[in-house]
C-alpha cells in the first residue's frame, strides 16, 4: 500500500504500525512528534497505530543540541 | 526665512519642532543644540543630532532629531521604549511591548533568543531551565565567568534587565516536564523550545499540541558542528510548530555545540516568534 511520509510517497506492507515504521527509517519513537491524517500522536499510541493506504504522516525528527 | 515665516504667529516668536528623545519639542527659533541640552538635560554626556554625535555647538533646524544621554544613567521607562522603537520602524513596539513568549531551556538557544527578544522590546519572558551555569556553556550562551554556579534562570534575568530592565520576567527553575506545560505557558502568546536533548524537544510538542494546541511552537533541530550557517533553515512543519535547523546535525561526541550556527538558529527562533508576534506570517505560511 502507498501512504505519504513527509510528503513524499512510500509503500508498506499492509498492517504495518507506526512503530514498524518508525524503525523502518531508524527513528527513535522518543525523538520524533507525529501528525497523522491532520492530528499529532500520543507517542503512546505508535505501537498500536496500525496505518493504511492513503494515510498521510509529518514526522518531525530531534536531533539533540541547544 | 520664507520658510520659517508660516510660523510666526500675532504676537509670538517662531518656534521650531524638534524630537528630543523620541519626543517632540518646540523651541524658539535660533536655538542651539547646547543649549536645548541644558534645557532638557543638563551635563548629558552624548549628544546625537540626526544620528551622530556632536561635540561643537550648532543652531537646530525643524524636524532635528536629538538624543541626549546621560552616561550611567537607566532612562525612565517611556524614554526608554521611545528609544527602542525609534529603530524598529513604525508598529512593532505597540504590538510586541504587550506580548508575553514562554523560553522552554535557558541555553545557547534560549539565552540568546531571549536576549534578542528583550532588545526587541518584548513585554514578558517566562523562563524555564533546570541547569546552573558552568564553563562548558560560555562557548556559546549569554553569561559571563563570573555567573558560573548562578541557576541559569537567575543569571538570564540578571543580563536581560542590564539590557532592558522593563521586561516582566517570570522564572522557573525546574525541568519542565508535559504536565508543566499548562500551568506555566497558559497565558503565553508564543513558546521557543530551547531544549538540549532531543527526546525532551518530541516531548514539548507532543505537550504543546496537547494542552495548549491553538499556542504556536517554534522548535529546533540540527544546530551542532560547524556545516554551512545557511543550511540552518526554518518552516512550518506540523499545525502552528515551526521547525528551525538542518533537521539533521545532532550534537554528539565529535561535533559539538559552537556559536556561531547555535546564534543562527537562535535568531532564526527570534525572527518567526517576531513574525508571529506581528501577525507576519499567514495561517498556510512558513516561517
Amino acid at each position: 500500500m502507498e501512504v505519504t511520509v513527509n510528503g513524499t510517497q512510500r509503500h508498506l506492507a499492509e498492517g504495518q504500525t507506526l512503530a514498524d515504521l518508525l524503525a523502518e527509517l531508524g527513528a527513535a519513537p522518543e525523538h520524533v512528534a507525529v501528525e497523522h491524517n491532520g492530528a499529532i500522536l500520543d507517542r503512546a499510541d505508535f505501537p498500536g497505530l496500525v496505518l493504511r493506504p492513503a494515510d498521510r504522516l509529518e514526522i518531525v525528527r530531534f536531533v539533540g543540541g541547544g | 526665512m520664507e520658510g520659517v515665516s508660516a510660523c510666526v504667529g500675532e504676537g509670538a516668536s517662531a518656534t521650531i519642532a524638534v524630537r528630543v528623545n523620541e519626543r517632540e519639542h518646540h523651541v524658539a527659533l535660533g536655538t542651539s543644540l547646547f543649549a536645548l541640552r541644558d534645557r532638557v538635560k543638563p551635563g548629558a554626556d552624548v549628544v546625537l543630532h540626526n544620528g551622530f554625535p556632536i561635540r561643537t555647538d550648532q543652531l537646530l533646524s525643524p524636524g532635528d532629531t536629538v538624543v541626549l544621554i546621560r552616561r550611567g544613567e537607566v532612562p525612565a521607562r517611556e524614554e526608554l521604549e521611545a528609544l527602542l522603537v525609534s529603530r524598529h520602524g513604525p508598529g512593532v513596539h505597540e504590538r510586541v511591548r504587550r506580548a508575553r513568549v514562554g523560553v522552554a531551556g535557558c541555553g545557547g538557544l534560549g539565552s540568546t533568543l531571549a536576549v534578542a527578544l528583550a532588545r526587541t522590546g518584548v513585554g514578558g519572558l517566562v523562563l524555564v531551565d533546570f541547569d546552573v551555569v558552568e564553563p562548558s556553556n560560555l562557548n556559546r550562551q549569554q553569561f559571563f565567568v563570573d555567573q558560573i554556579g548562578e541557576r541559569k534562570v537567575d543569571a538570564l534575568a540578571a543580563n536581560l534587565a542590564r539590557i532592558n530592565p522593563y521586561v516582566a520576567i517570570e522564572r522557573h527553575c525546574l525541568r519542565l516536564g508535559a504536565g508543566d506545560v499548562p500551568a506555566l505557558f497558559a497565558g503565553v502568546d508564543v513558546v521557543a523550545e530551547c531544549f538540549d536533548d532531543p527526546a525532551a524537544k518530541a516531548e514539548l510538542a507532543g505537550a504543546m499540541r496537547a494542552h495548549l494546541p491553538a499556542t504556536p511552537l517554534v522548535t529546533v533541530s540540527g544546530i551542532a558542528g560547524y556545516g554551512p550557517a545557511q543550511a540552518i533553515a526554518s518552516r512550518r512543519v506540523l499545525g502552528n510548530v515551526f521547525l528551525i535547523g538542518d533537521g539533521e546535525s545532532g550534537a554528539r561526541p565529535g561535533r559539538g555545540l559552537l556559536a556561531p550556527r547555535v546564534t543562527v538558529a537562535a535568531g532564526h527562533q527570534a525572527s518567526v516568534v517576531l513574525r508571529l508576534l506581528l501577525g507576519a506570517i499567514a495561517d498556510d505560511e512558513g516561517g
